[in-house]
């Protein structure tokens, strides 16, 4: 590689992050801590039932007895948890009304990033809920949805309008007791969405809902909560973008699915949240818990995720394939550059008889960065004639890069069969060479090799999507040898 | 040399080395509009260095000598940019890009193309339409071109696939690195129609061959032996037949 290369190269990688600006608006943030005494405060502000409460209380009290996880492959500086802010809302809201309403402050803000809130410039068939900070600010098609009895709003509406379905289902897939980030984010979530799809419904849109945090110091901590109940479908979208701050900042969500019999969710996220500089100075800490529960016969659960952004990714989007025949799958791109570190993969736990689950994951590493698979497969003494199939390819870009795969596989039956494959490779100067020879500068060369390397996982996006995903590789990853 | 617009390639003097070792040792070349030159020459007499050291590859070193494209000077030009102007190498071995289709990697190639002499990108419809009539010249199946780039491919898919690119790209010279190798006697006709077809008085063509067979469809009009770096003989199609009944010895002895 010569030298001019390897400086197209580096500017390719040091392209700046395109959602770093930060909005100006007047917020109530609670003073940085945390206490039961917040904890009483946001429940209060939310006007929660008892027993939210309650339950919020129980994992803090649980919380304080646990330490900060360091099993993986991760570097973090230890997190002051008395320094972050646990609570910060727009002024005006109360809470998502009509777009009229809203702050035209934070419409531009969603229209920067190039999610257009007014319904008529939408994405045609798309319902997005904007969750801005701790609060989510708007929800869209609330009443197209409504039609079809699908229920599409904010968590804290959810608990005001259904506390029924809320207290059914709500910490069975992920209890507080599951992890430490769960418990805490248990114990002061303040907003997310929630979905609920009745019996026989295919829901007519794809529904989405796009993170954002903007203030400083403060944490985000959201729930989402789907259930699909018999016979039903849906497919849901979540995309995240935060300003560029110098301090890193958590990010804490968990997320609940449930399919009952003959229901299907198709998730899919595509997370770009602030990486922080070449220095790994800044950038979110993404640390989330991420379960669906295939409780019903024949029913299927399938992630699919995009994670380019985080100073560090922890999170295993996983599937209890609780009921018989229920189908898991994880599809999954993790692209590190600079500083960035990624920890991610999938549990696949099957214990109903004839179970299936298929793992996709593409790991692309440029720079410094490191870039881990994490993945258990475990097959139940009763999970007979069950099947798995594992494909986990890395791909390296230059030379100082690390990629690592931690797979782990539990049978007890006889009857089951799995696969496991993996591949590490590259991107060579040969193919950097072919490309430019065709007239393709480096810069476009890197992001074609990386999105045919991606092909398998990019294609499980929603069609809206899987540019978007494809133009955030290129812009992310370009330039990536080092 | 005085400035002769008919002239595609100009190489003067030019000594090329690799990982230290000096390949190419003034070395004298000149390719005009319309001609075909042909490149025969022993195993490690330079043939493919010279394909490389034109085509900018990063490996090859240029220590002494001049090389013009189109009377500018194209050693100051990165490797697309001399792509982009016209400049076509058709590879020994073709490089496999997993996933990634050819037919994308056909249309970013050709946009690129555009967005140098700002055109706009090439509308859908005629690009696919205009890549499945090349398809269809060379034998090649609609579904290879939703196949990852020159994976698993054939040899000879690999070798049809090249010219196909080059059909599309429609370069001013194509430099074709032992095309012919690998090649059964029938995908050997096919490419050679191919490259037939892309003759004309506005391109230009090196073939670096081993064998005289491709030459006997293409007519090149010079064939040059390589030795030790530099051209030792000139000829034409007599030259190469030649070379086939006394092989290389003969004339590398004579020198």
């Amino acid at each position: 590689m010569t030298e001019q290369q390897n400086k197209e190269i580096n500017e390719f990688l040091d392209k700046s992050y395109e959602f770093g600006f930060t909005t100006e608006i007047d917020s109530e943030t609670l003073p940085p801590g945390i206490n039961e005494d917040v904890i009483r405060i946001i429940s209060s502000k939310k006007n929660e039932p008892e027993f939210l409460l309650n339950w919020r209380l129980k994992a803090f009290a649980y919380w304080k007895t646990l330490k900060s996880p360091d099993w993986s492959q991760l570097n973090i500086d230890p997190i002051d948890y008395q320094s972050i802010s646990y609570f910060s809302q727009p002024k005006q809201s109360d809470g998502p009304k009509s777009l009229d309403e809203v702050d035209p402050k934070l419409l531009e803000t969603y229209e920067k990033l190039g999610i257009p809130l007014h319904e008529r410039a939408q994405l045609a068939g798309v319902a997005v809920d904007a969750v801005f900070d701790s609060v989510s600010v708007v929800t869209t098609f609330k009443e197209k949805l409504a039609e079809a009895g699908v229920i599409f709003c904010s968590f804290s509406e959810a608990v005001q309008d259904h506390p029924e379905l809320i207290k059914k289902y709500l910490g069975k897939v992920v209890p507080y007791r599951d992890n430490f980030f769960a418990a805490l984010n248990a114990a002061v979530f303040s907003d997310g969405t929630f979905v609920y799809i009745p019996k026989g419904v295919r829901c007519p849109m794809e529904l989405s809902t796009y993170f954002r945090i903007n203030e400083a110091k403060t944490g985000q901590f959201e729930r989402t909560l789907i259930i699909a109940d018999e016979d039903s479908y849906v497919s849901y979208l979540e995309g995240c973008t935060a300003p560029m701050r110098d301090e890193n900042q958590l990010h804490a969500a968990v997320v609940e699915l449930v399919t009952l019999n003959n229901a299907e969710i198709k998730y899919s996220t595509v997370q770009n949240w602030y990486p922080g500089d070449e220095q790994g100075k800044g950038g979110i800490y993404n640390f989330v818990t991420k379960r669906g529960d295939c409780r019903g016969n024949n029913s299927k659960i399938s992630w699919t995720q995009i994670e380019t952004g985080s100073a560090i990714t922890w999170k295993y989007p996983s599937c209890i394939l609780r009921g018989d025949n229920s189908q898991g799958e994880f599809h999954s791109i993790a692209l590190t550059n600079n500083l960035q570190q990624a920890d991610t993969g999938t549990k696949m736990v099957h214990l109903g008889k004839n179970t299936k689950s298929k793992i996709i994951s593409k790991g692309i590493s440029a720079k410094q960065s490191q870039n881990t698979y994490r993945g258990l497969v475990s097959m139940a003494k009763g999970a007979s004639d069950s099947r798995n199939y594992t494909q986990c390819d890395s791909l390296l870009i230059g030379n100082k890069s690390g990629a690592h795969t931690f797979p782990s596989i539990n049978v007890k039956n006889s009857t089951s069969v799995l696969e496991h494959e993996a591949t590490t490779s590259k991107i060579s100067d040969d193919q950097l060479f072919y490309c430019q020879q065709r007239g393709i500068d480096e810069e476009d060369a890197i992001g074609l090799i990386v999105s045919g390397f991606c092909k398998e996982v990019l294609k499980e996006l929603p069609m809206e999507f899987a540019v978007e995903a494809r133009a955030l590789l290129q812009v992310n990853l370009e330039g990536a040898i080092g | 040399m005085a400035t002769d617009n008919n002239v595609i390639l100009e190489i003067i003097d030019l000594s090329v080395s690799t990982e230290g070792n000096q390949i190419l040792s003034g070395l004298n070349l000149i390719i005009k509009k319309g001609e075909t030159h042909a490149i025969m020459g022993p195993n490690g007499s330079g043939k493919s260095t010279l394909a490389k050291t034109v085509a900018g590859h990063p490996d090859y070193l240029i220590t002494s000598g001049k090389i013009k494209f189109l009377d500018k000077d194209l050693t100051l030009m990165s490797v697309n940019e001399r792509s982009n102007l016209g400049l076509f190498l058709g590879f020994q071995y073709p490089i496999e890009i997993p996933g990634l289709s050819n037919t994308a990697f056909l249309k970013a190639a050709i946009n690129a193309q555009r967005k140098f002499f700002d055109l706009k990108d090439i509308p859908a419809n005629e690009f696919l339409l205009e890549l499945k009539s090349k398809a269809d010249q060379l034998g090649l199946d609609q579904s290879f071109l939703s196949r990852g780039v020159n994976e698993g491919f054939s040899g000879g898919e690999k070798k049809r696939n090249e010219i196909m690119q080059m059909l599309m790209l429609n370069p001013k010279l194509s430099i074709l690195d032992e095309t012919d190798s690998g090649l059964d006697i029938d995908s050997m006709k096919i490419v050679a129609q191919g490259v037939n077809s892309s003759r004309s008085e506005n391109s230009s063509t090196i073939i670096i061959t081993h064998y005289e067979r491709l030459l006997n469809y293409l007519v090149p009009d010079y064939v040059h032996v390589f030795s030790d770096g530099r051209i030792i003989k000139t000829g034409d199609l007599e030259l190469a037949n030649e070379l086939e009944k006394k092989g290389y010895e003969w004339l590398t002895q004579e020198k």
